[in-house]
């Protein structure tokens, strides 16, 4: 299959119109020693035969389609509106570039200023931008403006944040002198004592991640207290669809509130695309990474909108702007504003809520079987942890035999948790299947 | 408008005007019309210590950002909260409400390197900036 | 004209709701014996209230109100705006790809494992690397790998090193990733061509530079003839050199940049793989290594063991991870479908198609607008200037927004920052020679138009959604959120 259009006819009038004598002599800047070969590459395919082959690709897979999936971590299977679909698959969101000529990309642009509206609506902050590349990266852009804004050393997170996100941060902050403390849990949340000895005056930040890796809800406004009564600024990580129940970032008063927003209308799809919400409070927003649409009139005086605070950002800054970030998830964050207009004021609760019961009568199911105890009795949201009498990375063996997906161990993120493995429950479960999950645990 | 003979110019286009042993600091009309609009400013905290030469604050059009650099060493003392209100008021009187930051000097020689306004019109014309 | 499409939250009605979900099967219990109210949220969010008509609505009309490529000639220089097959959405979207979780067992996802390591093959050969990692989400996370990279290479040295040498024409992205990862940025100058000055670069490189960051095509559409030549004053140092491979338009099947000297590349799936923009991403910029970096590239990555694919995340050198999961698979996907439906021969020729059509776009507007560079042959983007039409009035920005009134998207301007009025256009291999007459006829009418009528680019546009929009105002009375009533 081939995209080009072009006829002999076509190229021929083409070349006498530059005056070439053919389409390669085009390339006589690059020196004949640099010239590649055949490239070494199979021949190029039909539709029909892409379409086979990448199906014997996919059947190779087992999906959440497929099976009844309990594993969350980071990534959770919601249900999906069809609306979403249908909305963000149109080419003329799908296939436009960034909205840098306004007045002819006006539709994403208000789309991203309705984004940025919904974001600071369910976080409670003042202003969003308009996407970053995921949570982990969200995180770790929130705590270089923490680093830059307060010109302090030292950063501080949980053992109990998302393992991945602390590689990452960590990674992010590489070429930055800058110390980092991780704080122990007890009991499933930040050891609050412990986090009251270590922040000082040359903590730049404290990350709380609600709910943590662990699915334990974090006492967030003790937290705040303990970091701002030393100047850090508070950064909350947060599960988007929990806040349909739990406290907002900005009602526990944090700085940044950042997160994966996957679970807005977004499929698993293997860990990417996914979308990484940035809010800050208002004043912190000329450190703001990333794109941020705003109003404006045009000559006529009707409303419009347009990229604005541009020079924060690269292309204008270069070395000194707040971020490195051009391409961001934009679709996505269609994606999560089709959701979130979808599902509406009732249905963030709905969803939250059955979140919350399904997950509570599933830990009373598996509290009941023998060989099975709870890591934690801190409050959870949609996830929580379960000690196992055997190994649970043969218990998942089993499980998928049975056409069960999950639990997560977390022996591979937690050395010292190798008996230990997280389960998830959504509104996706249904009782029926949650029954047949203890039943087949129940004989571990 | 104001006394342009009291200013003293950089060849970064910002002035500076000595009041005893303060002097405040702004940009030039030239600069103001090389900006276009200017749509924010970003000053310096009271109390921070700059040097001669040293950034000391920015100001955004909606395509560029441009440094200020302070005319001389010192501390700073006043940051006009106006032009971060409206940044319009750099456009329409950079010599007068336009102003930016006042510092406290710590050595007024520093000044002798500047241009006068004359001589700054000067410099200007040879393209030489 | 259209009306202003009203703020989602400014339709529907309170109470209105526009989703289903199934009824609660599982006893319901007060939340706040479940979780302590001082847990809970105290304020609702102010979310839509709409009917899913209502919502459909808003948001197909909304989409009316773009251009794109579907719709549009899209001649954004430095995007790459090409075709994005129907079809490799269609296979990404398979509930087999698109219901994957990532922690699920590898046993459970071997069609995606496979896929992801042929991906990576097939970029090796493409680019003359060694090794590469899909992981990174865009051609900036991309450069950010690459400077980890860097760094993690000479501190295993004994030297992190300080300095990052980058030519004045390069994107923004280039000194900024250098930034992020704590590098100082030395700018060079480039010639009147926008190729490197050897001289200047001679003077620059030291003990203390890590990498050059060299865009090859250079920003104004010109191959680096003395690419290999760079290469050695660099190497010379010990320092490394890195190519921002965002765009490969002209490269793919020509000429690769292992061969060239590079150390280090990324490239954009989202433009020279055909994998579409989404109003601004998702993108995927995998990062191509040579043999000897090849342990530094971000874990997890996927590796062969016992004829099964693994996700490996066992490397003591790895820069770490620079995102969570593996990555951008939804995106890479279609870029493996791209690749596996042109294949060798068929992606040499999107090459010389892109290159053709740029060099026929630029044969045939020389004579209307001035060329930024010598005339010499482009390669997939050329850089017009539009400095001559400020003689009537009409800056660059101008002749950008009267296209849009003739349906075009404009051409990338202002940059590269070294031009003056820049206009950068590149067309892209799936243009046909009618649309790209047609673009033609309409920029000879519009420079046209600057001489005779140059009111109508200034107040342009006139024919789009809305017309010119104040970047000013937005930008002095910042309003970047809806706001409930009252609050």
């Amino acid at each position: 299959m081939k995209y080009s259009p072009h006829t002999d006819k076509d190229k021929k009038e083409m070349l006498a119109a530059i005056g070439a004598s053919s389409a390669e002599s085009l390339f006589e800047a690059i020196p004949e020693g640099l010239r590649a070969g055949k490239l070494d590459l199979p021949e190029g395919i039909s539709e029909l035969e892409l379409k086979k082959s990448i199906h014997d690709k996919a059947d190779k897979n087992y999906s959440t389609n497929k099976l009844i999936s309990f594993l969350g971590g980071g990534a959770y299977e919601h249900h999906i509106p069809q609306v979403v679909e249908s909305i963000i698959s149109r080419g003329e969101f799908l296939t436009a570039y960034t909205p840098y000529q306004a007045e002819a990309s006006q539709g994403t642009l208000q789309a991203i200023y309705e984004y940025q509206s919904l974001i600071c609506e369910l976080t409670g902050m003042d202003v969003a931008n308009a996407s970053m590349y995921d949570g982990a990266s969200a995180l770790a852009e929130a705590v270089l403006l923490a680093v830059r804004e307060t010109g302090r050393k030292r950063v501080i997170f949980p053992e109990s944040l998302h393992p991945e996100y602390r590689q990452v941060v960590r990674t992010y902050m590489s070429g930055y002198k800058v110390e980092f403390t991780e704080i122990p849990h007890a009991g499933g949340v930040y050891d609050e004592a412990v986090l009251k000895k270590e922040v000082d005056g040359d903590t730049a930040c404290v990350i709380v991640q609600n709910p943590n890796f662990f699915g334990c809800i974090e006492h967030a406004d003790r937290i705040e207290s303990i970091c701002h009564a030393k100047g850090a600024l508070l950064i909350a990580s947060v599960n988007p669809i929990s806040l349909g129940v739990l406290r907002s970032p900005g009602e526990y008063n944090a700085d940044i509130a950042v997160g994966e927003g996957q679970p807005l209308g977004i499929p698993l799809c293997y860990g990417g695309p996914y979308l990484g919400f940035f809010a800050v409070k208002e004043k912190h927003m000329r450190r703001m990474p990333g794109r941020v649409a705003g109003v404006t009139k045009d000559m006529d005086g009707k409303r419009g909108f347009v990229l604005t605070m541009q020079a924060r950002e690269q292309h204008i800054r270069r070395e000194k702007a707040t971020s490195n970030i051009c391409s961001n998830e934009g679709l996505m964050a269609l994606a999560a504003c089709v959701y979130l207009s979808s599902v509406g004021r009732e249905g963030i609760k709905e969803t939250a809520r059955q979140n919350v019961m399904k997950s509570h009568y599933m830990k009373e199911k598996i509290l009941k079987l023998s060989g099975f105890e709870l890591f934690s009795d801190a409050p959870f949201f949609n996830e929580f942890v379960v000690r196992c009498g055997k190994d649970p990375e043969k218990i998942i063996g089993d499980l998928l035999k049975h056409g069960i997906m999950g639990g997560l161990p977390l022996g591979r993120f937690y050395p010292g948790m190798k008996n230990c493995m997280s389960i998830c429950v959504t509104e996706t479960k249904s009782k029926a299947e949650m029954d047949k999950f203890a039943e087949v645990l129940s004989k571990h | 408008m104001a006394d342009t003979g009291k200013l003293l110019f950089t060849k970064t286009h910002e002035w500076l005007r000595i009041e005893g042993n303060v002097g405040y600091v702004g940009i030039s009309d030239h600069a103001q019309k090389e900006i276009t609009d200017v749509v924010f400013v970003e000053l310096p905290k009271i109390g921070r210590e700059v040097a001669k030469e040293g950034e000391a604050a920015v100001v955004e059009s909606v395509k560029a950002a441009f440094s200020i650099y302070a005319p001389v060493s010192g501390k700073i003392v006043k940051a006009n909260g106006a032009v971060e209100k409206d940044p319009s008021i750099v456009n329409k009187s950079p010599y007068d409400d336009g102003w930016f930051f006042a510092i406290e000097m710590k050595d007024a020689k520093e000044a002798d390197t500047l241009m006068s306004f004359k001589d700054y019109e000067e410099f200007i014309k040879s393209g030489a900036h | 004209m259209l009306k202003v499409e009203k703020l989602i939250f400014e339709i529907g009605s309170a109470g209105r709701k526009g989703y289903s979900l199934p009824k609660l099967d599982v006893p319901d219990a007060d939340m706040k014996e479940l979780i302590p109210e001082d847990l809970l949220r105290k304020s609702e969010a102010a979310l839509p209230e709409v009917s899913e008509l209502d919502c459909v609505r808003h948001f197909t009309r909304l989409s009316q109100l773009n251009y794109s490529v579907d719709t549009n000639f899209y001649p954004l220089g430095s995007c790459t705006m090409k075709y994005n097959p129907k079809i490799n959405e269609k296979m990404a979207s398979l509930p087999q790809f698109a219901d994957l979780h990532p922690y699920q067992p590898e046993s459970s996802v071997q069609g995606m494992l496979e896929l992801l390591y042929e991906t990576e093959q097939m970029l090796c050969k493409i680019c003359g690397m060694d090794a590469f990692t899909l992981q990174p989400a865009a051609g900036a996370h991309g450069e950010l790998t690459g400077m980890l990279i860097v760094r993690a290479y000479h501190t295993s040295k004994g030297n992190p090193r300080k300095k990052v040498i980058i030519p004045d024409s390069a994107h923004g992205t280039n000194p900024a990733s250098a930034a992020l990862c704590g590098y100082e940025v030395v700018a060079v100058k480039s010639d009147r061509n926008g190729r490197i000055d050897l001289d200047a670069l001679k003077a620059v490189v030291d003990g203390e530079t890590a990498v050059m960051m060299l865009t090859n095509p250079s920003t104004l559409g010109l191959f680096e003839k003395n690419v290999r030549q760079i290469a050695d004053i660099v190497h010379k140092a010990g320092a490394l050199l890195y190519l921002d491979g965002a765009n490969m338009n002209a490269l793919v099947g020509i000429a690769r940049p292992g061969d060239m000297g590079f150390d280090i590349c990324h490239v954009n799936l989202h433009k020279s793989f055909s994998t579409p923009h989404g109003g601004g991403g998702p993108g995927s910029g995998p990062v191509g290594v040579t043999a000897a970096l090849s342990d530094y590239l971000p874990v997890p990555r996927v590796k062969i063991k016992r004829n099964r694919f693994i996700l490996d995340a066992e490397s003591k050198k790895s820069v770490g991870r620079v995102r969570a999961f593996y990555g951008n698979t939804g995106v890479i996907i279609k870029a493996y479908c791209y690749m596996k439906s042109l294949g060798g021969d068929g992606l040499k020729d999107a090459t010389i198609e892109a290159v053709l059509n740029a060099n026929y776009l630029k044969a045939r507007l020389k004579g209307h607008y001035a060329l930024a560079v010598d005339d010499e042959p482009c390669m997939h983007e050329f850089v017009l200037t539009g400095k001559d039409k400020k003689d009537f009035g009409v800056k660059t920005l101008d002749i950008a927004k009267r296209l849009l009134d003739y349906g075009f998207y404009a051409p990338t301007i202002y940059f590269p920052l070294i031009v003056e009025e820049a206009i950068m256009i590149e067309p892209t291999e799936t243009e046909s020679k009618d649309t790209l007459d047609s673009f033609v006829e309409t920029m000879i009418k519009v420079a046209n138009e600057a001489r005779s009528e140059p009111g109508l680019l200034t107040s342009a546009p006139h024919s789009t959604p809305v017309r010119r929009l104040d970047e000013v105002l937005a930008a002095r009375e910042l309003n970047l959120r809806w706001k409930r009533p009252g609050a």
